[in-house]
């Protein structure tokens, strides 16, 4: 509502005099109804924005951890699962110490400062950098379940093999070196990759295409090689032991996914519609295409072949969610679910690394399809947010007319690929030297449940 | 006596008991149990990965019955279990050399 509607409504039909005689209560009761309609604008905002924290906070625990456990035989289950679940309480307390301060504090090119370590001049008042009109708390929050989801998608490719104490070790590590940088050159104010923030080399991510899915789908076969093979891959049977909880984990990604990419818009506004239509829109064609080539390609559509393709264009879509109209959307998820498939059933055979639960097969290629074709398809008829000095919209991907736009994403998906893979090298190399990466081949066979947890995950007896 | 072990069709379970309750034979112990004869496995697919499954899953049912009444069961059995199609299982037919009641220690045929 601008301010004139406000004079309409506020001034009834009276004289000049009238008015003149009551312009100061006039102006204060002006000035009230703004604030009104800020703080109207601030609820709607928070209420959305919290909602989509717990929606991205569920995509982990259980939606990760299901999809994952499932996916897995039964001896690892529970390993698996805690796998998602205690990065819900690692990533959250580095968080507190230094991750949020890393990640958004200050405006360095490749990382933040310690202006918010131990969460210091974090509370209600708005971020203004970042989010005006809701409570930095709560910007911090949302960005948190990020953090937190990231790398537990790596833990399909070290899944059922990797020490407990090593996989704690592990995350903090890779958490610190990998993904605060990265989350603050592409987000962070004055980040190296960040279009809207003066970055150098412009680059479009609207929900973590290069922050989420590339850096953990490399990192995960990176992990994959050096840890090596499970015992027995691949002519001992290793089927998911239970597909029904990996389809509920499934369904509870794609629901959380409308918190992941809407709710990046940071507000409850128009772009979060589009963003949350595009997403709904790729994942639906990116599960037809997987199911149609598996169809074509090996006689029969699987329900595991449904919800990978659902998941494999929910990760495409994300960097493009909100740049992108419905039917492009469609496309991006179409691609996605080809590409993957055949990464996941054709060329990893050939190359013979055991990326276990296809962390890469789907983050990693997904993610980085996707950047890609961000660039291609994102159009300022959707996001007007990118101005020139005067203010006027710039034109945003190849659609536009704005070809570059297509090198820079390659570039920032390319800058994403290198830090993934020399981070979780020296990272790898680091956490084996100190407490050593893998299980011994009795633990292995034994199942992590008992091995690292003492417990077992279906006790039918009792 | 005679033991008499039915290897079936798990869903023609419910079938086999009706029958056998049907001409008066209370008594069976149940099991559930995996293999494969002559009826070859199916394939399954997960992410390209296939997996060959030949052991598939059977009901064992096992009891002892008197000598007289052997042949009968058995066809009432066969006749209960069969579908005419290969996987429909086997019986086996062993002698027993004693049966002992627990409760108060009955021997013979009036312990079954």
């Amino acid at each position: 509502m601008t301010v004139k509607t406000l004079f309409a409504l506020l001034l009834p039909a009276s004289s000049a005099a009238l008015f003149a005689q009551t312009t100061p209560d006039l102006q204060s009761r002006l000035t009230a109804v703004e604030a009104a309609a800020k703080s109207a604008q601030s609820a709607g905002d928070n209420a959305w924005m919290l909602v989509s924290a717990a929606l991205v906070l569920m995509m982990t625990g259980p939606g990760l951890a299901l999809f994952y456990g499932g996916l897995v035989r039964r001896k690892n289950v529970l390993g698996t699962m805690m796998h998602s679940f205690i990065l819900m309480a690692v990533v959250t307390v580095l968080w507190a110490l230094v991750g949020y301060s890393l990640a958004f504090g200050g405006s360095g090119h490749v990382i933040g400062n310690f202006q918010f370590a131990f969460l210091n001049g974090v509370g209600s008042a708005p971020n203004t950098d970042y989010a005006p009109t809701i409570p930095q708390t709560t910007f911090m929050v949302y960005q948190l379940m990020f953090a937190i989801i990231t790398p537990a998608l790596i833990s399909g490719a070290f899944a059922e093999r990797m020490k407990f104490s090593a996989m704690l070790l592990f995350t903090v590590l890779w958490t610190l070196v990998v993904y605060f940088p990265m989350a603050h050159m592409v987000w962070g104010k004055g980040g190296l990759l960040n279009a809207f923030g003066g970055g150098e080399i412009p680059c479009f991510d609207f929900a973590g295409g290069t922050v989420v899915h590339i850096t953990s789908g490399v990192s995960a076969l990176v992990c994959a090689i050096y840890l090596g093979k499970r015992l027995g891959y691949p002519h001992a049977p290793m089927k998911p032991h239970n597909l029904v909880i990996s389809f509920i984990g499934a369904c509870l990604l794609w629901v959380g996914w409308f918190g992941f990419n809407a709710g990046s818009a940071l507000a409850a506004s128009g772009l979060a519609s589009s963003a949350f239509a595009a997403t709904h829109f790729g994942a639906a064609a990116a599960t037809l295409a997987w199911l149609a080539a598996e169809w074509i390609h090996s006689g029969k559509p699987s329900v595991l072949g449904g919800i990978s393709g659902c998941v494999a264009g929910l990760v495409a879509i994300t960097p493009a969610s909100g740049f992108v109209k419905p039917l492009p959307a469609m496309a991006i998820g179409a691609a996605a679910g080809i590409v993957c498939y055949l990464m996941v059933t054709r060329i990893k055979p050939m190359f013979g690394y055991d990326d276990a639960l296809d962390a890469f097969g789907v983050h990693g290629m997904g993610g980085t399809l996707g950047a890609i074709l961000t660039g291609v398809f994102a159009t300022s008829a959707i996001n007007d947010g990118l101005k020139d000095a005067a203010g006027k919209v710039q034109p945003l991907g190849l659609v536009d007319g704005n070809a570059r736009q297509v090198l820079n994403q390659i570039i920032g998906a390319g800058i994403s690929w290198v830090l993934a893979v020399v981070g979780t090298l020296v990272i790898l190399k680091v956490v084996d030297m100190v407490v050593g990466l893998r299980v011994s081949r009795e633990e292995e066979v034994q199942g992590l449940d008992t091995s690292m947890h003492n417990e077992e995950g279906y006790i039918f007896e009792s | 006596m005679k033991k008499i072990e039915a290897i079936i069709q798990p869903f023609k379970l419910d079938e086999v008991k009706e029958a056998l309750k049907g001409i008066g034979i209370d008594g069976m112990t149940i099991l559930e149990v995996r293999g494969h004869g002559r009826q070859k496995g199916h394939k399954e697919v997960y992410r390209g990965q296939e997996y060959n499954v030949d052991l598939l899953p059977k009901v064992k049912i096992e009891m002892v019955v008197s000598s007289e009444r052997s042949d009968e069961v058995v066809r009432t059995l066969a006749s209960a279990a069969r579908t005419g199609k290969i996987g429909d299982g086997k019986i086996f037919v062993y002698d027993v050399a004693e049966a002992i009641r627990i409760r108060n220690d009955d021997r013979g045929e009036s312990a079954l």
